[in-house]
């Protein structure tokens, strides 16, 4: 019997991976109330003038989508390395590169879309404009990827050790840092009036980067942990 | 095998490794000492008074050694971690893990006199520029260095781990080092370039003194702390219950 294919894989995977999210739809959407409250906190606590809600706005969104993909985390490896079948997906013949690349993007359409096609209603709450939500839309649909993919590193280290979810927050957050700084900084280019490209472009340039390497570093990191 | 030729791989033993550093600290120590007399004697004493900024600059003597020190000892503890991941050599691990904290330490010491040198020279303690920002992420990544190892039980699984971590990081020094060309921001461009030295000789002398005073400095008290890593982990090595005893 001949392998499968490495796409017909990484479908199989990416696949199995939604279906075991949607099983389990509570997780999912805790995740994505803690981005609603958290963005809507801030308005409640800095008071209701707009001036200064919409200096504000770019920061906030973005690090309450940070905080947010950060709890997600956990559940990427976490369920499949207790029952054992992390084990079982490093041993199959196809690279373990695609299983972190599979995980990466099964992690994000459940975790982070949701966010992308949440925050422009709620920057509604911080009175920015239609161009501003659009490119609040486009930086986050640019730069989650980048955060499920750097957070899946973190995930594959601390597999299975005690107070994981603190150590990953601590261990991704630092990586974390230049996308927030690109992606709050389009968003704050456009509430200032200026264009939002050159950050966007460089966004786009840190996706592609993680794609290419983030993949590699994390197959390393679960050949380690699993061992 | 020749009489004449060292064979260096034998150091790549703990156990061999172990008096090879109980050798070397006492030397280090001695020159660390001897140049951080001199160069502080030339900083604080012997170079000029600053045309624009006083006597206050001369904590420029502590700040640049420092921040360099806590960059090159970042590539230092990731080559060292990927060598003992690559090649499976655990006291490469160890030396990676001693360095960790040498080099936390410089960074919190190049952040701190940095802030402190900002106050009467910008009048800020605190900007968030291109060099400052990616410093403060270095300082987060050797802390979380040490807290991932330090939460690991298995120590190989340790030494893995840090080694991916650590060599992720890397990317960071390049971007401190470059941010000042690459960003228009607070921190004055490069001053010692390959070409030439934009600062007064005495600044000059007491500057490279200082960085020779903190590298060997570096080499002893890391060749201490991976002593006692050695006694740590190899604790149940025969030729350990002939040397402790």
């Amino acid at each position: 019997m001949t392998a499968p294919s490495t796409l017909l894989m990484l479908r199989w995977l990416i696949w199995r991976d939604l279906i075991l999210a949607w099983r389990r739809r509570a997780d999912v959407l805790a995740t994505l109330f803690f981005f609603v409250i958290v963005v809507s906190l801030f308005p409640l606590g800095i008071g209701p003038e707009t001036q200064l809600l919409r200096k504000i706005a770019p920061g906030v969104v973005w690090v309450a989508a940070l905080l947010a993909s950060m709890l997600s985390l956990g559940r990427m490896f976490g369920n499949d390395y207790q029952d054992g079948t992390l084990e079982q997906l490093l041993l199959t013949p196809q690279p373990v590169y695609l299983v972190a690349l599979g995980k990466a993007f099964a992690q994000w359409l459940v975790a982070e879309v949701p966010l992308v096609i949440i925050a422009p209603v709620l920057g509604v709450q911080f009175g920015l404009s239609e161009n501003t939500l659009g490119v609040i839309a486009l930086s986050l649909l640019i730069g989650t990827p980048v955060l499920s993919l750097i957070g899946s590193i973190g995930a594959a280290l601390t597999l299975g050790l005690r107070a994981a979810n603190v150590l990953v927050a601590l261990l991704v957050l630092p990586l974390y840092i230049p996308v927030l700084i690109f992606g709050a900084g389009a968003v704050e280019a456009s509430v200032e009036g200026i264009g939002a490209r050159p950050y966007l472009l460089l966004l786009g340039a840190t996706l592609i980067l993680s794609l290419v390497f983030a993949p590699w570093a994390t197959s390393a990191a679960l050949k380690i942990s699993v061992e | 095998m020749s009489n004449r030729r060292i064979n260096w791989y034998k150091y790549a033993a703990p156990a061999n490794f172990y008096p090879l550093a109980g050798k070397m600290i006492p030397w280090f120590t001695v020159i660390t000492i001897a140049l951080f007399v001199v160069g502080l004697y030339v900083g604080f004493f012997v170079a000029p008074t600053d045309f624009q900024q006083g006597e206050s600059y001369r904590i420029i003597f502590i700040h640049v050694p420092a921040a360099w020190m806590g960059m090159f000892l970042y590539v230092l503890m990731a080559v060292y971690a990927g060598v003992g991941w690559a090649f499976n050599a655990r006291l490469a691990s160890m030396m990676a893990t001693a360095i960790s904290t040498t080099g936390a330490i410089f960074t919190f010491i190049s952040l701190v006199t940095g802030s402190l040198w900002g106050r009467p020279a910008w009048g800020v303690y605190w900007v968030w520029d291109a060099r400052m920002t990616s410093t403060l992420i270095l300082m987060f990544l050797y802390i979380g260095f040490i807290s991932l190892q330090s939460s690991i039980d298995d120590p190989r699984r340790a030494d893995r781990a840090g080694a991916v971590l650590a060599l992720v990081g890397l990317i960071n020094v390049p971007i401190i080092y470059f941010s000042v060309q690459w960003w228009n921001t607070l921190h004055q461009g490069a001053t010692i370039t390959a070409r030439s030295f934009k600062m007064a000789p005495s600044m000059k002398w007491a500057m490279l003194i200082l960085l020779a005073a903190c590298w060997m400095y570096s080499i002893a008290v890391v060749l201490v702390r991976v002593r006692f890593i050695i006694l740590e982990r190899e604790r149940e090595a025969p030729w350990l219950a002939e040397v402790a005893a």
